[in-house]
């Protein structure tokens, strides 16, 4: 459902819903995803990885894997000439630590490479890397945060296990609270998650005819290119990464995965060669969502204002930093929810642990807190007998509001509409008691707010090659990776809004670090926002260019000239008009060009960790999510029955994208919220299975009802607002608040299991409807 | 381990390839007969990207081996068309939809909604959602995969009546 609520301007291409060509590829199975190729002597790669998470590595022995026939290569640590990664992922140096490609001397984490293997088939490697026999002597090692802080705890990397910890603060909380009427204090918890796209990581690499290791993996970013020639010690040029269209990323493509190996392997044996992860090590190895331990004192007033707020966040980093310190950075940003909170502390610390490394996961830290900024409101309301939203009304962000670290939102907040629109959207409550009466109903929302674009310190930029062909069909080369959600098919719907050219006369060439001009890798719900606006500057660029020829030919006294339909013509006098290959050629014989490449930079600020002030994010996407859940009292087993997913997106590039983001987002959030985690006891993953990864299938979850908002202009092209992380924000503040309405009890640990409801419905007296 | 023959039919052509025994029908399509459409995703039976047509019923083909596959007919995605075949009318209101984000659940996810609608020609949302439960899909939320095949069932009843 799309709602417009501003005037709608007199859009072309942009508002509408095209099929984009790799759409067509997908639903034909012709596109080719990362192991879908193949070369001529290729060989299969294979990482031997840690199967304890603390150790010494006493020895490894190679001998009897080197036997297995065809085993090409074995490399060590001892073989990668540069055995580091270096992230400085807060953009302040704080918290990097080297991250060895291999490793050395220990290992800090079950499922660490210690060993890779290439081999003429896929068989040979897998048998060769059983072989490698590696002699572990166990270290102690530390497996929560907690225990990781304690006074003498064994050290996952020297120099302590505090990663990087963030501090904020805004007026006098300590005064606030003390003077509050209603304080609320509770901790909550959340969990180890794994992103479980339906394409496993994998690539094919090989040393081009001109020296360049090539790598055509499914990656989020390209521009690790950089690093990988940096682990080979080649110069820059001499590593190029082709992204693939992804079968999914959610993040867990935003480090790198297969690439440093792959190409270490393709290096070493100058073959061409494929590594696939199998799903199993994917969910042993590959990083996760931060669980997070987030502890709220909440302060308000008799009326419902929240007047303080003291909050300290724990997150698990796991072994390794990644990219903790920035998910971290998001979680304390956003820690206070769409709330304008006068007096608020936040400290958020990430902790070394000797679990699987933590890193980006749609949502990237501002998703953990919302379950529990907003079970805070619940409880504020329920403490005063004020409804739940009337509560949040009175407070809620406005333009011009200010965050914990004083900086001012100066864009429009449209959240209370979208918490109107999604109450709405569920309909009125029926009073029908269900027939069992072992079931509960209750209904619960959550409303979110969530950046869109990269920390305004790390001076974002994206750049875009545009250009007109002979024929008039048009060109876009920009470095973004697609992961799915349209991220390409949204590019020729803003070229071609600007130069009148319908989408499928666009080509858009992505993704290749030696070929695209770089755009800065699809993450942080930064695509639309930075390339978005690379293609719409440099659409109009072009555009200016070419106005002056057009305006010379069609009236040379000087008049308006538009782009629309394939030609550029007189406004007044349609009749009157060339086409763009005519366009093109009278151009290029007056010397100008008919193409332009250009940069979009984002807005950059300065932020000062000390202090905990100044510019962090660009802008933020607003939601709220409604929902109501039946509750099976004997066996705990929650059903979702309704779902109504409302965002403010600015403007809907091509709605039924908007809508897909939206509904997928909030799927995923339900799985969040009341199924999925890995567990790890003592470091160990206790099941690698997709069979034990409970992901929602179309059987758990109800129709998700889409409400795109058009409200408040944002800072992409034509007003637009990210939309690919915020829906995941809301669905377990949402959920859990429906079922606290069901049972009466609320719950603080995620997932919410029928063992956590069961054990709630004991505690609590069973109420609800 | 040595290989051997087995001939099958993929998508109506005829095939003679080697396999070892111990290869899954999922890495002969994928590896051996150049079917990429038929994905891996778990190896567990679970995600149902891999699933494919034998002899008309759809199958997980990472949980049987090449071997046991001799003699029989495949379909997978492609064979429903495309290529140089028009699209199939399943396969065009995935893409009216917004049925496919990533794309890497559609081939084993259209199949199976293909075996469904034409064994129950007049399905409800509810049991839609159960007949497509063993394949996953972590992008859309099935919203629109729910919405695409319900619309291919409604237009495949309405062309018959």
């Amino acid at each position: 459902m799309k709602r417009a609520l501003t005037e709608t301007e007199a859009f072309r291409m942009v508002g509408r819903s095209f099929p984009h060509r790799d759409f067509e590829q997908k639903v034909q199975g012709a596109m080719a995803y990362a192991d879908d190729w193949r070369l001529p002597g290729m060989l299969y790669g294979k990482v031997v990885r840690a199967q304890v998470p603390c150790a010494r590595i006493a020895s490894i022995e190679a001998s009897a894997a080197e036997e297995v026939p065809g085993v090409r290569a074995i490399l060590t640590a001892a073989d990668v000439p540069r055995n580091g990664i270096t992230e400085d992922a807060s953009g302040l140096e704080i918290g990097t630590v080297i991250q060895p490609v291999l490793a050395f001397d220990r290992v800090r984490y079950q499922g660490e490479p210690v060993a890779i293997v290439a081999a003429q088939t896929p068989a040979a490697a897998e048998e060769a890397a059983e072989l490698v026999q590696v002699e572990y002597e166990d270290l102690p090692g530390v497996f929560s945060p907690e225990e990781a802080l304690q006074q003498g705890a064994a050290e996952v990397h020297p120099g302590g296990n505090r990663l990087v910890e963030w501090r904020m603060h805004r007026g006098d909380v300590d005064a606030a609270l003390a003077g509050a009427e209603v304080l609320i204090e509770e901790t909550y918890r959340t969990t180890h998650v794994d992103h479980a796209y339906l394409e496993p990581e994998a690539g094919v690499g090989w040393i081009d005819s001109d020296g360049v290791v090539t790598l055509r993996v499914s990656t989020q970013v390209i521009e690790h290119a950089r690093e990988i020639a940096q682990i080979l010690e080649l110069p820059q040029t001499k590593v190029r990464v082709i992204a693939t269209y992804m079968g999914g990323g959610f993040g867990g493509k935003e480090d790198m995965t297969i690439e440093p190996y792959l190409a270490l392997l393709v290096w070493k044996t100058k073959c061409p060669t494929k590594m696939v992860w199998s799903r199993q090590e994917s969910i042993l190895a590959r990083q996760k969502r931060h669980p997070f331990t987030m502890r709220y004192r909440t302060g308000a007033t008799r009326d419902g204002r929240v007047i303080a707020q003291d909050i300290q966040i724990l997150g698990d980093a796991g072994a390794y930093p990644l990219l903790s310190p920035r998910v971290l950075f998001a979680g304390a940003v956003t820690a206070n929810g769409p709330y304008d909170i006068p007096n608020a502390r936040v400290q958020a610390t990430a902790v070394f642990t000797n679990n699987v490394p933590t890193s980006a996961m749609r949502g990237f830290g501002a998703m953990q807190v919302v379950i529990a900024y907003e079970s805070q409101m619940d409880r504020v309301a329920e403490a005063l007998g004020l409804p739940p939203a009337d509560v949040r009304s009175v407070n809620f962000l406005r333009e011009g509001s200010r965050l914990v670290t004083e900086e001012a939102i100066d864009t429009p907040v449209a959240i209370e509409e979208t918490m109107r629109a999604a109450l709405q959207g569920l309909g009125p409550t029926e009073t029908a008691t269900p027939a069992d009466p072992s079931k509960r109903i209750g209904r619960g929302f959550g409303c979110n707010i969530e950046p869109y674009g990269r920390t305004s310190f790390f001076a974002d930029r994206a750049s875009c090659w545009i250009g007109v062909e002979p024929d008039g069909t048009v060109t876009v080369r920009t470095g973004i990776t697609d992961l799915g959600g349209g991220q390409a098919a949204s590019l020729a719907q803003i070229a071609g809004e600007v130069l009148g050219v319908t989408p499928d006369r666009i080509s858009v060439h992505i993704g290749d670090s030696a070929l695209t001009p770089l755009a800065g890798g699809t993450f942080a719900t930064r695509q639309l926002y930075m390339s978005g606006n690379a293609v719409l500057k440099a659409a109009r660029e072009l555009r200016e260019k070419l106005v002056p020829v057009a305006v010379e030919l069609l009236e040379p006294g000087g008049g308006q000239v538009e782009f629309a339909e394939g030609c550029v013509r007189l406004r007044d006098d349609a009749t009157r008009f060339l086409s763009l290959p005519e366009l093109v050629r009278a151009a290029e014989s007056r010397g100008v060009f008919a193409f332009q490449l250009t940069t979009f930079e984002a807005e950059v600020g300065e932020f000062d960790p000390r202090t905990g002030k100044g510019r962090t994010f660009p802008d933020y996407t607003y939601g709220t999510h409604a929902t109501e859940v039946e509750v099976d009292i004997e066996t705990g087993m929650v059903r979702v029955l309704k779902y109504v997913a409302c965002h403010d997106v600015g403007r809907a590039i091509d709605p039924l994208r908007v809508e897909g983001q939206i509904q997928g987002g909030a799927v995923q959030g339900i799985g969040y919220a009341l199924n999925e985690e890995v567990r790890y006891e003592q470091g160990i993953c206790e099941s690698t299975l997709f069979a034990d990864y409970l992901i929602p299938t179309s059987n758990d979850v109800p129709d998700i009802q889409a409400i795109i908002l058009e409200i408040g202009p944002g800072k992409g092209p034509f007003g637009a607002r990210g939309i690919g992380e915020p829906p995941i924000g809301p669905p377990a503040a949402a959920i859990a608040s429906a079922i606290a309405d069901a049972i009466g009890v609320r719950i603080n640990e995620l997932p919410i299991t029928p063992e956590r409801v069961l054990a709630a419905v004991r505690q609590g007296s069973i109420g609800g409807r | 381990m040595s290989k051997v023959p087995i001939r099958v039919t993929v998508n109506d052509r005829e095939v003679e390839v080697w396999v070892r025994p111990n290869q899954t029908l999922l890495e002969v399509l994928h590896d051996e007969v150049g079917a990429t459409e038929v994905k891996y995703g778990c190896g567990e039976g679970i995600c149902g990207t891999c699933a494919v047509l034998l002899d008309g019923e759809s199958v997980n083909s990472c949980l049987m081996y090449g071997v046991q596959a001799d003699g029989a007919a495949l379909t997978t995605l492609k064979g429903l068309g495309g290529d140089d075949k028009p699209p199939h009318p399943l396969q065009e209101r995935f893409l009216e939809h917004g049925a496919s984000q990533c794309g890497f659940c559609t081939p084993g996810m259209v199949l199976t909604a293909f075996e469904f609608v034409r064994d129950h020609p007049d399905p409800s949302r509810d049991e839609i959602r159960t007949a497509l439960e063993g394949n996953l899909c972590r992008c859309t939320g099935y919203t629109k995969i729910v919405d695409a095949v319900e619309a291919y069932a409604r237009d495949q009843r309405a062309s018959k009546s």
